[in-house]
C-alpha cells in the first residue's frame, strides 16, 4: 500500500499515464504523417518533416516504456495481449519500421521519384500504425474470448468486428487533427493557412466518427459505459472529455492553436481514460467468461516488484520530463529549414 | 517446420538485424564524444567539420538501430508468452528501466545531436552528444543484464508449479549483479567501441586511398587507431573472464565451445577444428591440455565434458557452436595485430603510406561485426536447450495459441522487410561516404564569423 491505493493500482495508473502520453505526444506526428500527401508542395513536406524530426523518437520512447512498463508490472498480461494480438501487433511494428526508415531515408537522396516513394510509404505506415493502435484498443475495451490459462482462442477474424473497425478509424481522424494542430503551430504563411484548413475538416471527420461510435456504444455495448451510469461522481470524465472535445472547433475557429492543442491532447487522454474507468480493474476482459479475465491483481508481478518499479518511475519520471521539456524548449517556435534538416 | 523452430529462427534474425546497429551507435558515439570533446578543446575548426560529418552517418545508423528495436521489445511477448510470464517479475523490470533511464535520454538528447547545431551552444551541443553517448551504454547494461539473468539466474525464488511456474525476485540487486553481469556488459561495450573504430578506420582509410578529405580522413584515422589499440587488447581480457565464468557456471556451453566431450580427459585448446558429434571425436590444430592450463594453472586436470550431461540437458549444436566461438577469438587476435602493427607504423610516420594496409582496413570493418554475432550465437546457442539456464525450456516457452502458419508469415514479413532496409542502408551509406564531409573551415572565409553559426543555409 502507498498512499491508500495498493501497488497493483498505483502502477496501472502509471501505465495508463505513459500509454496517454505515447497517445497525446506520438499521437501528432502519426496525425503529421497521416495527412503527409495533403500537403503538396515539397518545401511544405519538408517542413512537416521537420516539424516533428527533432522529437518523434524521444515520442516513441514512450511506447517502449509502456511495453516495459506492461512487462515488468503486469507480465500475464504483456504475455497474453501480445500473442493474441500476434498478426496485428506485427503490422504495427512493421510500420513503425517504416515510419522511422522513411524519415530517415527520405532526405537522402534529391531525386523527385525516390521523395515521392518515400512520402507515400511515410504516410501510409502512419495511417497503418495509428489504425492498428485503434483496432487493439478497440479490441481491449470489447474484450476477447480467452481460455482458463488466460490463452487467446479467438482468430484473426475476432478482431474484426464493428467496433473495434470503428474505434481505429475514429483514432485516425483524431490523430490526423491533433497532427494538423501541432503542424499549424509550427509553420507561417501560406502552408499555415493550408493546414488550418485541414485541421478543421479533420476535426469535423472525427466529430462524425466519434458521434457514431459513442452511439454505437451506447446501444451494443453496455459494458463500456456501465460504472460510469452507476456511479454519478465518475460523470467528471465525459463531462471532461465532451468540453475538451466542444473546444477544439472553437479554438480553430479563433485561430488559437495552442489552446486547441491543449484540447486535442485532452480529448485523447480523456478517451483513454474513459476506456480504463470502465475495464478496471480488468487489464483484459475476457469476452466468453468473466472468470477468465485478466486483471491487476491476477496479472501482476510480486509486492517487491511492484515496489521496485515504482521507485524506478518516481526517479525517472521527473528526469524524463526535464530534458523532454528540454528539448522541446530547444526546438520551439515555428520551424526553419537548415543545413542538419531532412 | 514447427512454432518452435520457426520463433526460434524469427527471434536468432531479428535480434541479429538488430545488433547490426546498436554497437556502431554505441562505437561510433564513443568516438564522436572524442571529436567533439577535442573541438571545444583547442577550437581547431576541423574537428567541428569532422564531427557534424560522423553525427550524419551516425543519425543514419541509429534510424534502423531504433526502427529494428522496437520489434525486440515486443516479440518477447508475441512469440515467448510462456517464457515472458516466467521471467516477467525480473526481465520486465530490466526492460523497463532500460525504457526510462537509456532510451529516453538517448533519443531525447538525439534531437539536439542531429538538429540542434544552429540552436545551441558548442558546450550544450557537446553536453547532448555525451548524454546520447551515455544513453547508449545504459541500453546496454539493462539488456544485457536481462540477458545474463537468463544466462546464471541469481536473486530470485520460484513459485507456483508446472505451467504457471514463475520466477520472483527476492534481491534486486543480486539480480542485477548475477554472476555473469558484469563481465559480460564490459565484453559487449568492448566489443561496441571495436565496432566504431574499425568503421571510422574504414571510411577514413578509404578517403586516403582516394586522395581526398584528407584533412578529415587522418586525424580520424588517429583518433579510432587508438581506440582500437586499446580496446582490441582489452577485449582479450574481458573474453578471457568471460571464458572462466561460462567455466564456472555454464560448464556444458564451455565444452560445447571446445568440443570437449570425455570429462575424465584433459581439455585441449583448439585453434582451428572440427567437431564430429556422433564419434564425439573434434580434430584440428591443437594446444594439447590448453584449456585445461587456462582454467585451472596446469595442463593435467581433467574438465567438465560434455558427456557429464544428460543428452537432453546440453546443447546440440555443438559444431556451430565450436565454430562461432572460435571465430570470434581468431578475428579478436586479427585485431589486435591490425591495431598494434597501425600503431607501430603511425609511431614510425609511416602509417598513410602503406597502401596495402590502406586497403585491409577499409575491408577490416566487418572483422569487429562478425566477432560480435559470432559471439551471441555461441553465447545463446551454447545455452540451449534452456531460455532460462536450468530452469525453463526453450521448448516451454512458446506462446501457445500461436501458430506455426502465423510465425510463418511474420518470418516471411521480417525477411523482405529487412533485406529492403538492409540493401537500402547500405546504398545511403555508400553515398554518404562518396559525398564525405563538407569543409566549412575554407567557406569560413567567404562567411563571417558571426552568420556561420547562424547557418548559411538556412533559406535553400
Ligand atoms: C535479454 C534477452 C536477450 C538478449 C539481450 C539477446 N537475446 Fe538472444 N535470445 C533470447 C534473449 C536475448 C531468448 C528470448 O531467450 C531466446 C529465444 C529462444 C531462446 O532460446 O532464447 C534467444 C535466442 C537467440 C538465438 C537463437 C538460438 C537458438 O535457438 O539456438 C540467437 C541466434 C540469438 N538469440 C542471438 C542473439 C544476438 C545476436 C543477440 C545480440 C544482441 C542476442 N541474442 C541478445
Ligand atoms: C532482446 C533484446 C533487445 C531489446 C528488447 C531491445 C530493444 C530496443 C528498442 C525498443 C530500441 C529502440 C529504442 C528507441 O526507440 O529509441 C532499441 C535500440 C537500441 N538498442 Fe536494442 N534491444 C535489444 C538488444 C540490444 C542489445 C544486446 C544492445 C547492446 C548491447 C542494444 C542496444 C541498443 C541501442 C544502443 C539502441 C539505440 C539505437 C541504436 O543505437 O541503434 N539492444 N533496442
Ligand atoms: C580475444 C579473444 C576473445 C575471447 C577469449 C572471448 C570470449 C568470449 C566468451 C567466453 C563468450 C561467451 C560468454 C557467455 O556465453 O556468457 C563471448 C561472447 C561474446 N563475445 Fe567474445 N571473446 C573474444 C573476442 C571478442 C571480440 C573481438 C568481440 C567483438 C568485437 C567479441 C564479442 C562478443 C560478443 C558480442 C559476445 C556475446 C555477449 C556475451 O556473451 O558476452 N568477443 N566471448
Amino acid at each position: 500500500m502507498f498512499l491508500g491505493l495498493d501497488y497493483n493500482t498505483w502502477w496501472f495508473l502509471v501505465f495508463g499515464a505513459v500509454i496517454s502520453g505515447y497517445a497525446i505526444l506520438d499521437g501528432f506526428d502519426l496525425g503529421a504523417g497521416a495527412l503527409h500527401l495533403f500537403l503538396k508542395k515539397e518545401t511544405s513536406r519538408r517542413i512537416a518533416l521537420n516539424a516533428i524530426g527533432p522529437v518523434w523518437d524521444g515520442n516513441e520512447v514512450w511506447l517502449v516504456i509502456g511495453g516495459g512498463a506492461l512487462f515488468a508490472g503486469f507480465p500475464v498480461a504483456y504475455a497474453a495481449v501480445f500473442s493474441a494480438f500476434y498478426l496485428p501487433a506485427m503490422i504495427f511494428l512493421i510500420g513503425l519500421i517504416w515510419r522511422a526508415v522513411a524519415i530517415e531515408f527520405r532526405s537522402k537522396e534529391p531525386g523527385k521519384m525516390w521523395r515521392l516513394t518515400w512520402d507515400i510509404v511515410y504516410s501510409f505506415a502512419c495511417i497503418v500504425v495509428t489504425l492498428s493502435l485503434g483496432l487493439m484498443l478497440g479490441n481491449v475495451a470489447m474484450g476477447l474470448p480467452l481460455n482458463e490459462e488466460k490463452e487467446f482462442t479467438g482468430s484473426m477474424l475476432t478482431f474484426f468486428n464493428p467496433f473495434s473497425i470503428m474505434v481505429a478509424v475514429t483514432t485516425l481522424a483524431l490523430f490526423m487533427t491533433h497532427g494538423a494542430i501541432y503542424l499549424a503551430m509550427k509553420t507561417e504563411n501560406r502552408l499555415y493557412t493550408k493546414l488550418t484548413i485541414l485541421a478543421k475538416n479533420f476535426n469535423i471527420f472525427f466529430l462524425l466518427c466519434f458521434g457514431l461510435t459513442t452511439l454505437y456504444t451506447l446501444l451494443y455495448i453496455p459494458h463500456l459505459s456501465d460504472r460510469i451510469k452507476s456511479n454519478p461522481a465518475y460523470f467528471v470524465f465525459p463531462a471532461i472529455m465532451l468540453l475538451a472535445i466542444a473546444n477544439i472547433p472553437r479554438q480553430l475557429k479563433k485561430g488559437n492553436y495552442r489552446f486547441a492543442f491543449v484540447s486535442s491532447s485532452v480529448t485523447i487522454a480523456s478517451l483513454l481514460i474513459a476506456v480504463a474507468v470502465e475495464v478496471f480493474p480488468n487489464l483484459l476482459l475476457a469476452s466468453n467468461d468473466a472468470a477468465n479475465s485478466i486483471t491487476i491483481q491476477n496479472a501482476a508481478s510480486s509486492p517487491k516488484t511492484m515496489k521496485t518499479l515504482l521507485i524506478i518511475a518516481l526517479v525517472g519520471t521527473p528526469l524524463v520530463a526535464v530534458y523532454t521539456s528540454f528539448v522541446f524548449w530547444t526546438f520551439k517556435g515555428k520551424v526553419k529549414l537548415d543545413e542538419m534538416s531532412y | 517446420m514447427d512454432t518452435e523452430i520457426l520463433s526460434r529462427i524469427q527471434f536468432g534474425f531479428t535480434i541479429a538485424f538488430h545488433y547490426i546497429y546498436p554497437p556502431l551507435s554505441i562505437g561510433l558515439g564513443l568516438i564522436l564524444v572524442i571529436m567533439e570533446g577535442m573541438y571545444l578543446k583547442t577550437g581547431n575548426k576541423i574537428y567541428e567539420d569532422m564531427t557534424r560529418f560522423w553525427i550524419k552517418i551516425f543519425a543514419l545508423i541509429f534510424g534502423l538501430g531504433v526502427a529494428t528495436g522496437i520489434i525486440m521489445e515486443f516479440e518477447f511477448g508475441t512469440n515467448w508468452a510462456t517464457y515472458s510470464k516466467y521471467v516477467g517479475d525480473i526481465f520486465g523490470s530490466a526492460l523497463a528501466a532500460e525504457g526510462i533511464f537509456a532510451f529516453a535520454l538517448e533519443s531525447g538528447f538525439l534531437g539536439i545531436l542531429l538538429f540542434g547545431w544552429n540552436r545551441v551552444s558548442s558546450k550544450v551541443h557537446f553536453f547532448s552528444t555525451l548524454m546520447v553517448f551515455l544513453g547508449s551504454m545504459f541500453s546496454a547494461v539493462w539488456i544485457v543484464v536481462a540477458n545474463s539473468w537468463q544466462q546464471t539466474p541469481s536473486g530470485f525464488h520460484i513459485v507456483g508449479e508446472g505451467l504457471n511456474a514463475r520466477a520472483e525476485i527476492t534481491d534486486f540487486w543480486a539480480m542485477v549483479f548475477n554472476p555473469s553481469s558484469m563481465e559480460r556488459l564490459l565484453h559487449v561495450w568492448v566489443g561496441a567501441f571495436l565496432a566504431g573504430a574499425f568503421l571510422v578506420m574504414s571510411v577514413s582509410a578509404y578517403y586516403m586511398l582516394k586522395n581526398r578529405h584528407l584533412e578529415i580522413a587522418k586525424p580520424s584515422f588517429r583518433i579510432a587507431l587508438l581506440v582500437a589499440v586499446i580496446f582490441s587488447l582489452a577485449q582479450l581480457f574481458t573474453g578471457h573472464t568471460s571464458a572462466e565464468g561460462v567455466a564456472k557456471n555454464q560448464p556444458a556451453k564451455l565444452a560445447a565451445m571446445e568440443g570437449h566431450f570425455d570429462t575424465a580427459a584433459v581439455a585441449d585448446m583448439y585453434l582451428f577444428g572440427w567437431v564430429n558429434k556422433k564419434t564425439q571425436t573434434t580434430t584440428g590444430i591443437k594446444i594439447p591440455g590448453g584449456l585445461s592450463f587456462l582454467l585451472h594453472q596446469d595442463f593435467k586436470t581433467p574438465v567438465t565434458g560434455l558427456n557429464a550431461f544428460k543428452p537432453e540437458d546440453r546443447p546440440s549444436q555443438v559444431n556451430s557452436i565450436f565454430q562461432f566461438y572460435h571465430l570470434m577469438v581468431a578475428i579478436g587476435m586479427a585485431l589486435i595485430g591490425l591495431s598494434l602493427y597501425a600503431g607501430w607504423q603511425w609511431k614510425r610516420g609511416r602509417l598513410f603510406e602503406k597502401k596495402w594496409l590502406m586497403h585491409l582496413f577499409v575491408w577490416a570493418v566487418l572483422l569487429p561485426q562478425i566477432a560480435n554475432q559470432a559471439g551471441w550465437f555461441a553465447a545463446e546457442m551454447g545455452r540451449q536447450p534452456w531460455v532460462v539456464y536450468g530452469l525453463l525450456r526453450t521448448s516451454d516457452a512458446l506462446s501457445k495459441n500461436v501458430k506455426a502458419e502465423q510465425v510463418l508469415t511474420s518470418l516471411i514479413l521480417f525477411t523482405l522487410v529487412y533485406a529492403t532496409l538492409f540493401v537500402l542502408f547500405l546504398y545511403l551509406l555508400n553515398k554518404k561516404i562518396k559525398h564525405g564531409p563538407v569543409l566549412h573551415t575554407i567557406e569560413e572565409n567567404k562567411i563571417s564569423e558571426n552568420s556561420r553559426r547562424e547557418n548559411p543555409l538556412m533559406n535553400q
